[in-house]
């Protein structure tokens, strides 16, 4: 018992390692084993066959299709909003970020429906749409702009803290210079941000392809047609096609695992986060 | 380009701006336009339908679909599913916070990585996993069922979900705080003759305990509005296992435009008022760190 109060006993020590890593195998590490467990418990050959299958290439083409257009639409916005907020001083401005923040704490479904009372058939855009003879509900473009909602502040809120604390040094100094301010934004504040931006990107883009409830109430739920791959798992598992549930989940897993790898990477390669990518 | 130009430096001479502090870095009128228009047309607008819809409705109509009696046997269980998950992960997030910044051991790494598979993993995966973990002839659910417990289909398979769901939130929130806490306070504990148990009760759970209310509350509001990962585990069964998401997509299948809309309001004060308790919280949070 020497420093008896400045560390546990070696017993203590034991008993907080153990529980905490029964804990961590029961809720983490089980779900994620039994995820490919299940997908190749009827041998490789099912598994390709239910990755292969139509209606799967449909709901990983769609799921691509709407993280290829909601992640840089959200980049933009990031990058925009993160400019104005941290090399400019207005007032409100803590107010802007608490609503940038907003999307993060409402429920998924809720984040579906709106878009239903905006676009829908009863929704106030809805007689207009439907005499133009153009559909957002219940079809590709609300599921993206319900993903958007979703992921709306993932690249803002990674951008934000960082460029405040670089602070507006080194883009004056290159405005001074005589750069004008598209070169001061490609040449002296994205080579400083560009870590930053990638996790926040990585992060926006793993919510964006695997949100599920925002993008289930405005999909049709149309097999090949409005089914992204999340929502293919769960029609899939409904029917008790278990095997091919857990093929197209283990693909989902995957995904999760590759952002979890790359995330440690930038965190550990590049001392990101929290400190600030520096040079 | 020619905004980002005109407004540049070498321009001419710049006029005070009303509305913000001068500056001379060029793009507040774009980025701060396009900003402010995407939010609106996105966030705000869309928002604010749920709003007026329901404020179209009446209180009296308002009352009938958003606190009847289904209505409020959903809210006690995702409410009470929430509470019980974030409560459990107090405590076991505090312990793997703990385990992540005091020990050493092997697969460290591995461990501190997976401890954000909730925020990666898509809810629908972590669902349905779950319950192949928790059904009568499930990994889990084999050793459990003998002994008279049930998980899935029941509200403990709500609470098993949300656990997972939440834990990260608190561990994250712990960990900076607890890396922070300085040994020079703990040894000045040891010193004065405090035993471990001391130590930690009265010098580092003081120091972390706004961190670790942040991450409660965090895994708490996330719980709260929680579907993908609950509707496969929860039995869905009306007044019994049927989450209060799970209630608006059911009356929405039904066109129950307005009922689906008086509930989405409830949910909607409710995370609002969870999103000022978070702020507050880490603002105390923030105010302790620096003293």
């Amino acid at each position: 018992m020497r420093n008896g109060a400045t560390s546990e006993s070696r017993l203590a020590r034991a008993v907080i390692m153990a529980i905490g890593l029964g804990f961590f195998g029961l809720f983490l590490l089980m779900p994620l084993l039994v995820v490919f467990a299940q997908a190749l418990a009827g041998g490789i050959g099912a598994y390709l066959d239910a990755i292969v299958e139509p209606d799967a290439l449909a709901a990983i083409r769609l799921t691509l299709l709407v993280a290829a257009i909601s992640v840089p639409a959200n980049i933009v916005f990031g990058i925009a909003a993160a400019w104005a907020i941290t090399k400019f001083d207005f007032p409100g401005k803590s107010i802007l970020i608490t609503f940038i923040d907003l999307p993060f704490s409402v429920s998924p479904v809720v984040s579906g429906l709106i878009y239903v009372l905006l676009f829908g058939a009863q929704g106030w855009l809805g007689p207009w749409l439907a005499e133009h003879d153009i559909q957002i509900i219940f079809a590709v473009p609300g599921m993206v702009l319900a993903t958007i909602f979703v992921t709306f502040p993932f690249v803002a809120r990674e951008l934000i803290p960082l460029m405040a604390e670089q602070g507006r040094d080194d883009e004056e100094a290159a405005l001074s210079l005589g750069a004008t301010g598209w070169q001061t934004f490609w040449h002296a504040t994205l080579p400083n941000i560009r870590w930053g931006l990638l996790y926040g990107v990585l992060l926006c883009n793993a919510r964006a392809m695997g949100e599920f409830g925002a993008v289930s109430v405005v999909s049709g739920h149309i097999r090949g047609e409005t089914n992204t791959m999340p929502l293919h798992v769960e029609i899939l598992y409904n029917e008790y096609n278990f095997i091919a549930a857990f093929a197209v989940a283990s693909l989902l897993a995957l995904l999760a695992l590759v952002t979890l790898v790359l995330k440690s990477l930038l965190e550990w390669r590049y001392d990101y986060h929290g400190k600030g990518t520096g040079h | 380009m020619t905004s980002l130009a005109a407004d540049g430096p070498r321009g001419r001479v710049r006029r005070r701006p009303l509305f913000r502090a001068p500056s001379i870095i060029p793009g507040f009128g774009l980025t701060f336009g396009l900003s402010l228009t995407w939010l609106c047309l996105i966030v705000l607008i869309p928002l604010s339908a749920v709003f007026i819809k329901t404020a179209g409705m009446g209180w009296q109509h308002f009352a009938d679909v958003a606190l009847s009696e289904r209505a409020i046997a959903a809210y006690r269980l995702s409410f009470g599913a929430s509470l019980g998950a974030a409560f459990i992960n107090a405590v076991f997030g505090l312990l793997i916070a703990w385990m992540l910044v005091r020990y050493d051991f092997p697969g460290k790494r591995v461990v501190n990585a997976l401890v954000d598979l909730p925020f990666a993993l898509p809810t629908a995966v972590a669902g349905i996993a779950f319950t192949t973990l928790y059904t009568a002839n499930g990994w889990i659910g084999r050793v459990l069922e003998p002994l008279g417990i049930q998980v899935a289909f029941t509200w403990v398979g709500v609470v098993i979900t949300l656990i997972f769901i939440g834990l990260p939130f608190v561990v994250r929130s712990v960990e900076p705080v607890l890396a922070d806490v300085s040994r020079d306070v703990e040894e000045a504990a040891a010193s004065l003759g405090a035993t471990r148990a001391q130590t930690f009760r009265r010098v580092i759970l003081p120091a972390i305990f706004p961190a670790l209310m942040t991450g409660f509350a965090m895994a708490f509001a996330r719980g709260v509005g929680e579907y993908g990962s609950v509707i496969f585990i929860a039995g869905n069964m009306p007044y019994r296992t049927e989450i209060a998401p799970l209630l608006i997509i059911t009356q929405l299948e039904q066109y129950d435009y307005q009922g689906a809309t008086g509930i989405a309001t409830v949910m909607l004060i409710a995370s609002f008022s969870l999103l000022l308790v978070i702020n507050l919280l880490q603002a105390w949070s923030r105010k302790r760190t620096v003293d």
